[in-house]
């Protein structure tokens, strides 16, 4: 593993099981990926980019190849070691945001905390701060129904960076959004990334998304191409 | 503290499906509840018994009398300590729906033997002395409104004609479970009376209530009772004043099973609705679950939020139920009073109630915390509601 790379996969292997037949998902996937970088996933619906964001985020299990992340291999990891992985090294950003409805903002992103031995005065400062990079620090006691579908994504992003995690991924971030917000989560991420140094994974069917990125890789069938962010547009 | 806020807030997400529920489960329990109080208030004589006293009677059955001069033969006997004696009288008081107890007693011993029973010493005087006197239970003398001074007419059914009584006293029990709804006057006057009517029926005794020593021997001196009178033209029976009411509660036993049967049918069908309805709520929250577990949350917490809402609809239920028993028992104690002279809400039925929701709290859970535990995160986070 070069110095400076944050995540190593080597011959990655994932299929499903359907009744008798397997349907090969990725096969044999090898890549770096370099701490502080952006990198964006792309390719038809399919074609696995979800199935490889899941397994380098540690919350699925290939079927071989491993999965070296700063200097653990998650794959080899038993579920109780792995969810405490998680809770430290991953921060996750979904399509469709995944707040729970019965949480403020304040408390869904105080969520990963209450896992951190951190003291509840603690927790709040670490809560407001996320909530003030993603500008949403005055929406703190809203509930998520009381926000719009980008203030929810950004709540969702303060819930992911509050734990200060190793890397950062999204499952298609403004899959969901207007052309406004998704432009505003966008930025975001891309802030993230410049400012802050986070390592980002994005998967992404928007072009104007991936553009923030500083590497695109193409995933078709299971086969993962190289691409550099020009290309796509 | 967070884990707990959250379950709490779970469990009133749909408050429309949780009042449903937690209605539910308080009329199972209030069901439960009266049905348990009904069952004891049946026994409730059978528990009021003391082990301290025997009942003789006549071996053919109860309907049939003993001789008066039985008395001193028991009171002979070795570890008696006081005999008392009584019939059933059977009268009616204006219309037979107002049924209550009477006996005729032989007050003296009675209240010696009876201690149960209070009974203040200036009106037991004036019982005492008053030959066509009656004391009533402090709740018979509520239900008529009876005062002390009060003349009351009972119709015989088994010594015809009007029977004129003078209350002079009312007892009141000392124990929760002693019966205060029986009418009682003096056999005397009930014997004399008959010595001038139908002397063939003066000088009979329907049961003998004996008193003993020691509770242990109470088998021995029944024999010894039973023995006395072996071959002669009116033999006994003696059992333990338990055995003797149980005898005549026993006859109803297999609708008390049914009761019993019945009362655990409606928990089980709590159970139904509640693990249904903790069914729905988890798996409309499939992906929140999958969140959780995304963000770490391990096993036990899981666990802690799926049950945790699971008893704390269960919990409410219970405690509404508890709280409507009372009253529920009270007014149904009042309006069966003639039947059941000793109504109360027993203490164990509270525990069960609370046993029970409990474990129904807990049983609702096991397949949706199990379904949760079991599914993998990838597939829950694919469950968009
Ligand atoms: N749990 C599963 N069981 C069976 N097949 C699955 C499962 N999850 C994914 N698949 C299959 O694996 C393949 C890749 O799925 P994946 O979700 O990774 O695609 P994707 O690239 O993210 O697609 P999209 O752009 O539509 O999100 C698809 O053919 C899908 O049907
Ligand atoms: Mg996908």
């Amino acid at each position: 593993m070069d110095a400076g790379t944050i995540v190593s996969i080597q011959k990655l292997c994932k299929s499903y099981h359907r009744g008798n037949q397997v349907i090969p998902v990725l096969s044999d996937i090898s890549f770096d990926i370099a701490e502080g970088e952006f990198l964006a996933l792309m390719g038809p619906s399919g074609s696995g980019k979800s199935t490889l964001l899941n397994l380098i985020a540690g919350i699925d299990q290939p079927d071989s190849g491993s999965i070296v992340i700063g200097d653990v291999d998650v794959t080899t990891l038993a579920e109780t070691e792995l969810a405490k992985w998680r809770a430290l090294n991953v921060g996750f950003i979904f399509q469709f945001y995944n707040l729970i409805p019965v949480l403020t903002a304040f408390e869904n992103v105080e969520l990963p905390l209450l896992l951190t031995p951190l003291s509840r005065s603690e927790r709040k400062a670490h809560v407001e701060m996320a909530l003030r990079v993603v500008g949403l620090a005055d929406r703190m006691d809203h509930y998520p129904s009381q926000l719009s579908g980008g203030q929810e994504q950004r709540v969702a992003i303060a819930r992911a960076i509050v734990t200060d995690p190793t890397i950062l991924v999204a499952d298609e971030p403004t899959g969901d959004l207007d052309r406004n917000s998704a432009e505003e989560i966008m930025d975001l991420m891309d802030r993230l990334n410049e400012e802050s140094k986070k390592t980002i994974i994005m998967v992404t069917h928007d072009p104007r998304a991936a553009k923030k990125a500083h590497v695109i890789r193409h995933l078709d069938k299971g086969i993962l191409t190289n691409a550099d962010p020009q290309d796509t547009l | 503290m967070q884990i707990l806020k959250i379950l709490f807030k779970n469990a009133f997400r749909h408050k429309l499906r949780t009042g449903l529920t937690v209605l539910s489960i308080t009329i199972a329990l209030l069901a439960f509840g009266l049905l348990r109080t009904v069952i004891n208030a049946w026994y409730s004589g059978v528990e009021a018994s003391s082990a301290y006293r025997l009942v003789t009677r006549n071996a053919v059955s109860i309907m049939f009398p003993l001789p008066y001069s039985y008395k001193d033969r028991i009171r002979q006997v070795d570890g008696v300590s006081e005999v008392s004696w009584g019939n059933w009288f059977g009268g009616i008081y204006i219309d037979e729906k107002n049924f209550f107890a009477n006996f005729a007693v032989d007050a003296r011993t009675y209240f010696d033997l009876y201690r149960e029973y209070a009974i203040p010493d200036d009106e037991r005087t004036a019982f005492f002395r008053d030959r066509k006197g009656f004391v009533a239970g402090r709740k018979l003398a509520e239900r008529f409104g009876w005062k002390i001074g009060d003349t009351v007419v009972l119709k015989g059914t088994i010594y015809p004609g009007n029977w004129e009584f003078v209350m002079r006293g009312i007892y009141r029990g000392r124990e929760p479970n002693a019966d205060e709804t029986v009418f009682m006057f003096h056999w005397d006057y009930l014997n004399e009376s008959l010595k001038k009517t139908a002397p063939r029926r003066a000088d009979q005794v329907g049961f003998y209530m004996v008193g003993i020593e020691d509770p242990g021997r109470a088998i021995s001196i029944a024999e010894a009772i039973d023995a006395l009178f072996k071959n002669s033209f009116a033999e006994t029976i003696t059992e333990t004043e338990k055995a003797f009411t149980l005898g005549f509660v026993a006859m109803s036993d297999t609708i008390i099973t049914a009761i019993q049967l019945v009362s655990f049918v409606v928990i089980v069908i709590i159970l139904a609705v509640v693990a249904n309805t903790v069914a729905m709520s988890v798996r409309e929250r499939t992906n929140e679950y999958a969140v959780f577990k995304t963000l770490g949350f391990g096993g036990w917490r899981i666990v802690g939020l799926i049950l945790g809402e699971s008893v704390v609809i269960t919990t409410m239920g219970c405690a509404v139920g508890i709280a409507a028993t009372y009253p529920a028992a009270a007014l149904f104690g009042k309006a069966m009073g003639a039947y059941f002279p000793v109504f109360n809400v027993e203490p164990d039925t509270i525990v069960l109630d609370i046993v029970f929701s409990l474990a129904v709290g807990v049983l609702a859970a096991v397949i949706p915390v199990y379904r949760t535990l079991k599914m993998k995160i990838a597939d829950g986070l694919r469950m968009i509601e």
